[in-house]
């Protein structure tokens, strides 16, 4: 074996891979065990339902367009955080870190105090017919809030490892200013931005708790995925709630593998921009 | 060395001893969301109570929790000495994982209810929209906020309720029953996961006409709030909510807890448990202390669980698993 730079390299992998099956692969397992109560023809029957599809499918399109906006909005915030000076910004830049540090809970009760018809937002929104707290729009609201850091906090060292003299090159060399974001900034983001879209995503998918409140948890409506999942265990279907979970795992991990092969793909195409 | 070891041996014995001449017991009672107060009052006399008779002192912990959270946390082995739950489909979920015995009910007195409530309604100040009975509710505009009775214990009995008014009715059947709770759920524009979600949705969100609750936390609201925002409608019929407690065998065996686990039940059926239960807002079971209390307690027709369901594993099934009565429903769709 050639000589590495720093020894141990037997024993941290060893302890990584140990580490990694404790902690994620023995609960999967005992997921996967679990919802095998199920069989087969239990599985069909409990993805075929029509209140099944309807919540997965409002969990997975609500994160899908939540993880997008955080990913538009987000790099905005990081690139104002990074390039901008300005009276605050270190406050600015630690409030990002909130929806993070705040119970989901409190999170989920505060964006309903503020959306409710009654509420300090809901109340100029509904005279126009928009209405928030107990729509699928509130569900998408919530999801945007606690995906939101994950964006910005992937972004910043990236961006502030940019170097100036990159853009100015491009312009001296005749580049339109949407040259130099398209062609030159965003393939250098790329990766950093598709990794914060991932983890927005992940988390929004299986978001609950700030959910729940905002909701309205309305039947084939409003109703989240995981919902489903508590009300399995309410009536002690484990092997129920366990092959729900099992599904909403199987469609989060397609969407992450989606995401990393356009992440390879976005360095091939950072590579043949530089 | 030796000499060491022996003075350790000594010491520990000496601890020990003191311990057991001291003797703190202390009990784990797991319960459901809406009994704080009450039983953080209940613990305060049995334990000064507990002291008198025994000299020994009791420490009650308690676990709050949705009812069926509670459940599951038990059966996956939470330590509870005593549950105290609110309904017996719960308890009876424990009883199927074989730790305590499945005739659990019949070991206290009124199917092992100490007290109980009743479903009412709560509306707005001075009953804006003349709310006075089941039939109003589905009235064109009204709006009910009720908890998803698949989410929520207490939310089952609401549905109970409102299924029992509808079969009690003349021509009443099973078939009228469904028709009613099915337009019932159609005035229903949020459906919490539990009944303090709902209680907010509907004070402090404002959304609704009623709110469909259990007595206890309909008058505790009115109580907390204050400045009479809210009025308390009792409708002409309506059903016992009987929250059960069980002591939990195979756990007190365990933690030699059974003496004073018992006797920590036995308490909410004495007359200075059931005055708590009372001041409280629960409905006492002893005659004297609900004859004190009537002034708190309007009277109405009600009927139980099991005038009409049978028992809870039976309604359980017919009404709240997949597949049945309240996924037939459609609500929503």
């Amino acid at each position: 074996m050639r000589r590495r730079v720093l020894p141990g390299f037997g024993i941290s992998l060893g302890y990584a891979l140990a580490y990694l099956g404790l902690i994620v692969l023995l609960p999967l397992a005992a997921l996967a065990w679990k919802a095998s109560g199920i069989g087969v023809e239990g599985l069909l029957r409990l993805l075929s339902s029509p209140r099944t599809l309807a919540a997965l499918r409002l969990s997975v399109v609500g994160a899908v367009v939540a993880a997008l906006v955080n990913a538009v909005v987000g790099l905005l915030v990081g690139w104002v955080l990074v390039r901008y000076r300005f009276p605050g910004r270190r406050l600015f830049d630690a409030l990002v870190d909130l929806p993070f540090a705040l119970p989901t809970a409190v999170a989920g009760i505060a964006l309903t105090t503020l959306y409710a018809p009654n509420g300090w937002l809901g109340q100029w929104l509904e005279p126009l017919g928009i209405k928030v707290a107990y729509t699928p729009l509130g569900v998408f609201v919530a999801m945007v809030f606690v995906g939101f850091p994950f964006v910005v906090r992937t972004l910043q060292p990236v961006l502030s490892s940019l170097e100036r003299d990159v853009e100015e090159a491009a312009e001296s060399l005749g580049a339109q200013r949407w040259q130099t974001f398209f062609r030159v900034i965003l393939p250098m983001l790329a990766p950093a931005l598709l990794t914060g879209f991932a983890l927005a995503l992940a988390r929004a998918v299986g978001e609950y708790g700030s959910v729940i409140f905002i909701a309205g948890n309305i039947p084939m409506r409003s109703e989240i995925a995981p919902l489903l999942i508590v009300q399995k265990l309410e009536q002690f279907d484990y092997a129920g709630a366990a092959a729900l979970g099992v599904a909403m795992l199987t469609i989060s991990f397609v969407l992450l593998v989606l995401v990393s092969l356009l992440q390879r793909w976005s360095h091939r195409w950072q590579e043949r921009s530089l | 060395m030796k000499k060491s070891i022996l003075v350790l041996l000594v010491a520990i014995g000496v601890l020990l001893t003191a311990a057991a001449a001291a003797k703190d017991v202390s009990l784990l009672n797991v319960s459901y969301d809406p009994t704080r107060e009450l039983y953080r009052q209940i613990n305060t006399a049995f334990a000064a109570q507990w002291k008198a008779q025994h000299g020994d002192s009791v420490t009650i912990q308690m676990s709050h929790g949705g009812s069926g959270k509670q459940a599951r946390s038990v059966v996956d082995g939470l330590p509870a000495d005593v549950v105290t739950l609110s309904l017996a489909y719960d308890i009876d979920a424990i009883a199927d994982r074989g730790l305590l015995a499945k005739d659990w009910q019949k070991k206290l007195p009124d199917n092992a209810t100490p007290y109980t409530s009743t479903i009412v309604f709560l509306v707005r100040k001075g009953n804006p929209k003349g709310i006075k009975d089941w039939g109003d509710l589905v009235r064109p505009g009204i709006q009910v906020v009720t908890p998803n009775p698949k989410s929520s214990g207490g939310a089952r009995w609401n549905f109970l309720a409102a299924w029992g008014y509808a079969l009690k009715q003349p021509g009443g059947s099973d078939a009228t029953a469904k028709a009613y709770v099915m337009e019932l759920f159609k005035h229903v524009p949020v459906l919490d996961t539990g009944a303090r979600g709902a209680t907010n949705t509907f004070v402090q969100r404002g959304i609704g006409d009623v709110l469909i609750a259990w007595e206890n936390e309909a008058l505790l609201a009115q109580r907390q709030l204050g400045n009479n925002a809210f009025e308390i409608v009792v409708p002409s019929i309506t059903i016992v909510a009987e929250p059960p407690v069980a002591v939990v065998d195979s756990n007190v065996d365990k933690h030699g807890t059974r003496a004073v686990a018992q006797a920590y039940v036995e308490f909410l059926y004495s007359p200075q448990g059931q005055e708590i239960a009372a001041k409280n807002f629960y409905r006492p079971r002893s005659p004297e202390l609900s004859a004190r209390y009537a002034s708190q307690f309007p009277v109405t027709h009600t009927f139980t669980l099991s005038d009409l369901f049978g028992d809870w594993r039976q309604a359980q099934a017919k009404f709240f698993n997949d597949g049945g009565v309240f996924d037939q429903l459609g609500v929503g769709s």
